[in-house]
């Protein structure tokens, strides 16, 4: 009988404090870090790289501005209003349609007025969900409409691929599907449902809801295993192209599957969590420890998710 | 490379307050562990007042012989004034003198004290004459009358005479007369002089007596009145509010009468504030050996050259990295998850002045209760600051209607939260309310929890005796704190509750 920690260590688990002192201290300079926090400088870089992110239709920096949301969001019956500096998926609010007596439908159900959405605005402004605690603006944007492939293995909200990315080479990847448990929260811990992602093909494999693998779907009882990621080539560039505009050596990438725009990068982050572990049945530690002996990166992104594809091929666990 | 560095400097930090211990300890002879049996207090009082310009000179009663103590030594700490000391058979009196003074001025007096429990000197000075019945107003004259007549008939002798109108006189349930006599507050100095005068009224002669309660780590002390009677033979003192015979242990007589306490010529009314500490006898006779042993550097460096003030602010403070390194092995080996970093040190900190189980019972009450009224606020859309300014004040409010419960329940643990850091609890409440709502209660129910943990936790070692004891007196020890914490800034091992964590993956990969 092995003790729990020799067999993590086995495994390749990477813990809290490795990932802490071995990868963000060492590969991510805390001077890049508002690049990927502010989502207004994120995006705008993103558009400059090319990559696709859903549309902003306004940017709200000062309470005052709020006067004139009924004429800014007039056009749109929906939109997602989040803070720029918010973190974890707090302060998000999405709108899904419009009633005819003028109230705004939530992604819940729940109907909103005007005046709750300012109130809203006016918490992101505070600062009540930003990173410090410091004064915030709040993003009017696009609402993805998600993609048809994921609609029998989510309930409500919108379903996200997270990639991890290590200097640059895509290297792991997961779904994260909402359920019932996570309000439609895409956020593990929240209860929603991870899922690995095979590099090379594609194609989901292991499932896992609260640190236990799962095969179906908790509330709609389909598979998880088997569904093909699409345009999965066209993604994984993206995410190696992320690494251009925020050169951080540990990036995480969320990217969402709009039904009419294809992939889109929804937003970076330094810091991301050790659940894809979990979601793929596998450590990240001798995966990553290899990537840190390559010596030269090739600069096309193209290439660098050939080397990703090629070192997940190197590491692939036995065929169970 | 980086981890050897880090290890080097921790090995060398250890080593020099392994030495600077070993040093103190063997050839200074400053003991491990805490002394448990013959405790010594340090009294303190500090004289401040404002000098007009000209001479100025200050008259303050200190103690003499006071029953029950034995003054091991004594301390003024006046700069450029100078210092004559009186007594007559009652009192003993500083007198501090300087030819110019302007501005704020402050003259300390210090004084240690041990218990003497074999000492009995009977305070026999001076016989007083019977005094005269005073002329009452009525109809205070006839109720005062009738309940000195009634006690005399349950009484023999003077001491009994006494006790028993002292506890007439602080019956819960008052009759017609005692409710006429009883204005002023039970063991105020007005119903001392007013028991003087009553007593009078039986032809007994009484005074006042002035007598600091001993209690450690107190920092604003203050005089309160006991009552003396003489029974023929010698003065017999008595406790005001009880009625028990003699003085406390933990009282010390500071002074016989009722002039004023500190008289200033040149100058305003003196503010007198007294402060008290207690440590075993061997720390301080070492203490006493420091100050004449000027050879050794090291022991101008010592805490125990502050005043006694600025000591007990050290010892909570010099705790706190100790506090501290608990939130660290907590977060970063246990993984434990709380709100803020060193919030729970500070709630730790609170639970010093209240006590644990009472702490910890008011820190939940008080988060639950605040919870349920910013959701109502919630409703009321308020923006960021102004929300937070409003939990504040509820938390305020609170905490004094808990305070006034607590009197009501005769809790006096109640009322020393006065220190329970508002803010923070404000602070608390606002994070927990954002978690709730956006995380789900569960999330809100785990940091809660973690937090509460991390502060006994934290309390449990930052009140420690014994590494109290030791990190005052050994303040190097500190070095080793510090150490401790570099050597785990380098850990990159699991933390517990990750393994926890990943045990689906151990399972599967166990499986067959």
């Amino acid at each position: 009988m092995k003790l729990p920690w020799t067999r993590l260590r086995e495994l390749g688990i990477v813990g809290m404090n490795q990932r802490n002192a071995e990868f963000i201290m060492p590969y991510n300079e805390r001077r890049y870090y508002p690049l990927v926090d502010n989502k207004i400088i994120t995006k705008q870089r993103a558009i400059e790289k090319h990559i696709p992110v859903p549309e902003l239709y306004g940017h709200i920096e000062l309470e005052h501005q709020a006067a004139h949301l009924p004429s800014l969001l007039a056009p749109y019956s929906e939109f997602v209003i989040k803070p720029a500096n918010g973190s974890g998926g707090n302060g998000i609010m999405v709108i899904a349609g419009k009633t005819a007596s003028g109230h705004f439908r939530r992604s819940n159900d729940n109907l909103v007025n005007l005046d709750e959405i300012k109130h809203h605005i006016s918490n992101i402004l505070s600062g009540m969900y930003s990173l410090g605690g410091e004064t915030d603006s709040a993003i009017i944007e696009y609402r993805v409409k998600f993609d048809p492939c994921f609609e029998n293995v989510s309930f409500k909200g919108v379903p996200d691929v997270r990639l991890i990315v290590f200097r640059g080479i895509p290297l792991f990847a997961m779904i994260r599907l909402p359920t019932r448990h996570s309000d439609g929260r895409a956020n593990l811990h929240q209860g929603a449902v991870g899922v690995g992602i095979d590099m090379g093909s594609g194609r989901t494999n292991y499932g896992v809801m609260h640190s236990r693998p799962i095969k179906e779907h908790p509330d709609t009882g389909f598979p998880l295993a088997g569904i093909q990621i699409p345009e999965w080539d066209r993604i994984l560039e993206m995410a190696a192209t992320c690494y251009e505009l925020a050169p951080l050596g540990y990036l995480g990438v969320d990217l969402v599957l709009d039904r009419d725009r294809g992939p889109m990068m929804l937003e970076l982050n330094a810091r991301p969590g050790l659940a894809i572990q979990i979601a793929n049945g596998q450590g990240l530690e001798p995966i990553l420890k290899y990537a840190q002996t390559l010596g030269t990166i090739p600069a096309s992104a193209k290439r660098r998710v050939q080397i990703g594809k090629e070192i997940r091929h190197k590491f692939s666990r036995e065929p169970a | 490379m980086k981890n050897t560095k880090i290890n080097v400097t921790a090995l060398i930090l250890i080593a020099i307050a392994l030495s600077a211990v070993y040093y103190k300890h063997e050839k200074l002879g400053l003991p491990l562990k805490p002394a448990e049996q013959s405790e010594v207090w340090t009294v303190e009082a500090k004289l401040r007042f404002k000098a007009n310009g000209g001479p100025a000179k200050a008259k303050f009663y200190i103690p003499r012989e006071p029953p029950g103590f034995i003054k091991l030594n004594e301390d003024f700490i006046s700069s450029n004034y100078g210092l004559a000391t009186e007594q007559d058979e009652l009192n003993r009196e500083a007198l501090w003198a300087v030819r110019r003074a302007k501005g704020k001025q402050v003259l300390y007096y210090r004084m240690e004290l041990t218990r003497d429990d074999n000492g009995s000197n009977r305070r026999t000075k001076p016989r007083p004459p019977y005094p005269p019945v005073p002329n009452y107003e009525e109809p205070l004259g006839s109720a005062i009358m009738a309940v000195l007549n009634e006690v005399r008939s349950h009484s023999a002798d003077i001491t009994s005479f006494t006790r028993e109108l002292l506890l007439r006189l602080n019956t819960p349930q008052p009759d017609q007369n005692i409710s006429l006599i009883n204005k002023a507050g039970h063991g105020s100095v007005e119903w001392v002089r007013q028991l003087i005068q009553i007593l009078a009224g039986a032809r007994i002669p009484a005074r006042i007596v002035y007598v600091l309660p001993l209690q450690d780590l107190v920092k604003h002390g203050t005089l309160v009145p006991w009552l003396e009677v003489h029974n023929d033979f010698e003065w017999v003192a008595f406790d005001p509010v009880s009625g028990r015979q003699g003085f406390r242990d933990d009282t010390l007589v500071w002074r016989t009468g009722d002039d004023p306490l500190a008289t200033i010529d040149g100058g305003q009314p003196a503010e007198v504030d007294f402060s008290i500490s207690r440590h075993a006898l061997s720390q301080v006779s070492i203490a006493e050996q420091w100050a004449r042993q000027t050879e050794s550097r090291l022991m101008d460096f010592s805490l125990f050259a502050l005043p006694v003030q600025t000591q007990n602010v050290y010892r909570i403070i010099l705790m706190v990295p100790l506090g501290a390194l608990v939130i660290v092995v907590l977060r970063n080996l246990v993984g434990l998850a709380t709100f803020g970093t060193f919030m729970p040190v500070l709630i730790a900190l609170a639970f010093r002045e209240t006590s644990l189980l009472w702490g910890i019972i008011m820190f939940t009450m008080l988060v639950i209760v605040g919870l349920a009224l910013r959701l109502y606020l919630e409703k009321l859309k308020l923006l960021l600051v102004p929300r937070l300014a409003a939990v504040l004040t509820i938390v305020i409010m609170m905490i004094a209607l808990f305070s006034i419960i607590s009197v009501q329940l005769d809790l006096e643990r109640g009322l020393s939260v006065a220190l329970f850091p508002v803010v923070i609890l404000a602070m608390t409440i606002e994070r927990m309310s954002i978690v709730m709502e956006e995380n789900g209660s569960q999330e809100a129910f785990k940091l809660g929890s973690g937090s509460l943990i991390a502060a006994v936790a934290g309390y449990l070692v930052m009140t420690h005796e014994w590494l109290g004891h030791i990190i005052f007196v050994f303040p190097e020890t500190l070095l080793i704190v510090l150490a401790i914490t570099l050597i785990l800034g380098r850990y990159t091992g699991y933390r517990l509750l990750e393994l926890w964590r990943f045990r689906g993956l151990i399972r599967e990969a166990d499986k067959p």
